[in-house]
């Protein structure tokens, strides 16, 4: 039987229909109910066009023209995965967690999936993930069917843990709309690296984090996107960081047809930071865009955001960055730099900084720069010897790894550097 | 043997270089001395190739072999090195990878086998040791953060690392003080041997006291007009380029 799955946000709504009974937690009220509502905003918002602020520079309607199915639920066996990079990893196929080639022993902490623990999560899922804004929350909302469910108790370590989602090619057009929640008590510790990739198939993957740091928390967040060249990557994260807490983000997006990495992050109580640091690639006909919101709503507190963008052939780039201060957010110190390379004329960036002020002890700064690469540079490298094409990726390695300068977690350094040089390799030479 | 024929060149449609002549057999140090804007620098950039500096004649060859048809990195091949007059700053990239990958890019370019990173280290060492440059300096960004003397000795390292047999160093005594003068000034002695040929590009008599020409030339004008010995340019130093002019 061939399905043709029907495109855009009715066709969503029309599987839901037909899935509803079926998608974990049906029997739960709350969870019930916070689907009819993702189901209210999908059907009156459905995908945003271009017309949204918001998306202006991204188009959508590649996504919202697609047909996509849900993936079929026997992906099982034995599965080709990447050498482990931390020694707990949870694994999930298509969005579905799979015990079987995930290690979790022995962790100080809660490490479970979201669909087989849903008891658990009642008046945690979905309380920091507002859908009135954000239409591909809503969807994900609607659609979740498992997710990583992390939950460290106050003062606890819980050193590190690699998050693989990987999506195996069914040979048609598919999506899938993980939904994670992690929650760090106060004081607690945790470094994530959260790896996405895929085949070939023409695939949407659709994440939602929501992460809640209490007091004097730290979570290090290491992202590396290397899904497959005509996949669909929209993921979103909604963080909340309270007192004295951090979270640090370092992301490559370097894969999909289309890649949209957006972080919404409010600083909550006093002393609270966030870094957030992306390199993103592209090349061919590929978009990337990094979304940005960062809500300053306590005194005293600190962000840093470096967004570094190489684009070669027809590639486009987007870079949008909110920082709002609160009134309430006296000595705020925010700070973000969003930097350009076009390997080629073709290439294409836009980006809006977006600063939003009602404070007025505060230290917030912003910089841009777009261009090509430095002529005299290039010409000093070659008059060394230096062949051109070794000189061009030296310099545009120099220029993406300043993004991770700072980081001191080798396992994040090492996977994250990896994807930057597996891109190169792919695209480099021939920009 | 640098061989330069009837060179011209311009920059953005204006000639700048207005017919060169100019030998520099294997062995010699040759010196050109200039007031600001003569094309000095220009001709050091035809010589190693940068872009923007369209040549509209004459002929350039390093031991017979035309040194004007080869890429940048195919003249450093070839032996040529020019010691940058404002040397650029690489950040993100550290100046150890960027010396190994120099020095392995020319030793792959004349067939020798490549350096692991413990012999590069060992070499640089010992090259850096001679310039009192200190090792720290390997771990920094290329050039980041380096004052104007740690960047000309820096050149000077790299010319000491690559072995050119053509070196090219323009004003690579200005901004140094005295001490600085005469490290760069013994780095670029060290060179000296039947192999090694230099133009030293210099503004100041001083430098020439410490790096001894055989030949000096005045280029004036994109030409050169005198030539002569070491004692040119104390006679320069003495009365200065106005009395050359009027004389030419
Ligand atoms: N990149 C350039 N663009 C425009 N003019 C240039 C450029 N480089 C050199 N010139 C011009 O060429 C002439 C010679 O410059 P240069 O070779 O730098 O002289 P010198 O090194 O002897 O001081 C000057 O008139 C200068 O303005
Ligand atoms: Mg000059």
């Amino acid at each position: 039987m061939t399905v043709v799955a029907q495109p855009g946000a009715a066709g969503f709504l029309a599987r839901y229909q037909g899935l509803k009974d079926h998608l974990p937690g049906a029997r739960l009220p709350w969870l019930t109910a916070l689907r009819g509502d993702a189901a209210a905003h999908v059907a009156a918002r459905g995908f945003p066009t271009r017309r949204v602020e918001a998306w202006k520079y991204t188009d959508l309607s590649p996504v919202a023209q697609a047909g996509f199915a849900e993936p079929l639920t026997a992906v099982e066996g034995a599965l080709a995965l990447p050498k482990p990079r931390c020694a707990a990893r949870a694994v999930f196929v298509d969005g579905r967690f799979r015990a079987d080639l995930s290690s979790l022993v022995g962790l100080t902490f809660r490490a479970v999936s979201v669909a087989q623990h849903l008891d658990a999560l009642e008046g945690l899922l979905g309380a920091l993930a507002p859908m009135a804004d954000h239409p591909l929350t809503a969807l994900n909302t609607l659609m979740f069917e498992d997710g990583l469910f992390l939950d460290v108790p106050a003062g606890v370590d819980g050193g590190h843990l690699e998050l693989l989602s990987i999506a195996v090619d069914p040979g048609r057009p598919f999506a899938f709309h993980p939904r994670h929640v992690i929650r760090l008590g106060a004081g607690a510790k945790l470094t994530l690296l959260e790896t996405a990739m895929g085949g070939g198939a023409q695939y949407l993957h659709n994440p939602v984090f929501e992460i809640d740091l209490a007091e004097g928390a730290v979570l290090t967040h290491g992202r590396a996107q290397g899904e497959g060249d005509a996949a669909f990557h929209l993921s979103m994260i909604h963080a909340r960081i309270a007192a004295e807490a951090r979270y640090d983000t370092m992301a490559v997006s370097a894969g999909a047809r289309l890649a949209r990495m957006e972080i919404h992050a409010a600083l909550t109580g006093p002393k609270a930071s966030c870094h957030m640091n992306t390199a993103q690639l592209a090349a061919g006909r590929a978009l990337v865009d990094t979304t940005t919101g960062l809500d300053h709503a306590a005194p005293d507190c600190a962000s840093r955001q470096t967004c570094k963008t190489v684009l070669a052939g027809q590639s486009r780039g987007v870079f949008q960055g909110k920082i709002l201060v609160r009134r309430e957010a006296q000595k705020t110190d925010g700070y973000q730099m969003n930097q350009a390379l076009l390997l080629s004329e073709d290439a294409e960036m836009d980006s809006k900084p977006q600063l939003e002020i009602y404070a007025d002890d505060v230290k917030c700064s912003h910089g841009a720069t777009i261009g090509a690469l430095d002529a005299d540079s290039l010409f000093y490298l070659r008059s060394r010897g230096v062949p051109a094409d070794q000189a061009r990726s030296m310099l545009v390695q120099a220029f993406l790894h300043e993004a991770f300068e700072a980081l001191e977690d080798d396992t994040l350094r090492e996977a994250l550097t990896a994807v930057v040089d597996g891109w190169w390799a792919r695209h480099g030479a021939a920009s | 043997m640098l061989e330069i024929k009837g060179l011209t060149a311009e920059v953005d449609g204006k000639p700048i270089l207005k017919g060169i002549d100019l030998v520099v057999p294997p062995g010699e140090v040759h010196a050109i001395m200039g007031p600001n804007g003569s094309g000095k620098s220009t001709l050091s950039y035809v010589l190693s190739g940068r872009d923007g500096y369209e040549v509209t004649g004459g002929t350039a060859t390093l031991n017979g072999k035309d040194l004007l048809a080869m890429e940048p990195e195919e003249r450093a091949a070839a032996g040529v090195f020019l010691a940058f007059q404002y040397p650029v700053e690489l950040p993100g990239v550290g100046n150890a990878t960027f010396l190994r990958t120099a020095l392995n890019a020319i030793r792959r370019a004349k067939g020798e086998a490549e350096l692991d990173a413990m012999q590069f280290l060992k070499l640089a060492r010992e090259r850096m040791k001679a310039l009192s440059m200190n090792d720290e300096m390997l771990k920094r960004g290329v050039n980041v953060g380096f004052s104007g003397g740690e960047k000309k000795r820096n050149e000077i390292l790299q010319m000491a690392l690559l072995q050119p047999q053509l070196a090219i160093l323009d004003e690579t005594d200005s901004g140094l003080d005295i001490d600085a003068l005469k490290i760069v000034s013994e780095g670029v002695n060290a060179m000296r041997g039947p192999n090694f040929s230099a133009l030293v590009i210099t503004h100041y008599q001083r430098l020439l006291d410490y790096i001894v020409p055989d030949r000096v030339h005045v280029l004036m004008g994109g030409r050169i007009v005198r030539s002569g010995g070491p004692e040119l340019a104390k006679e320069l130093e003495a009365q200065g380029y106005g009395a050359i002019q009027a004389a030419a």
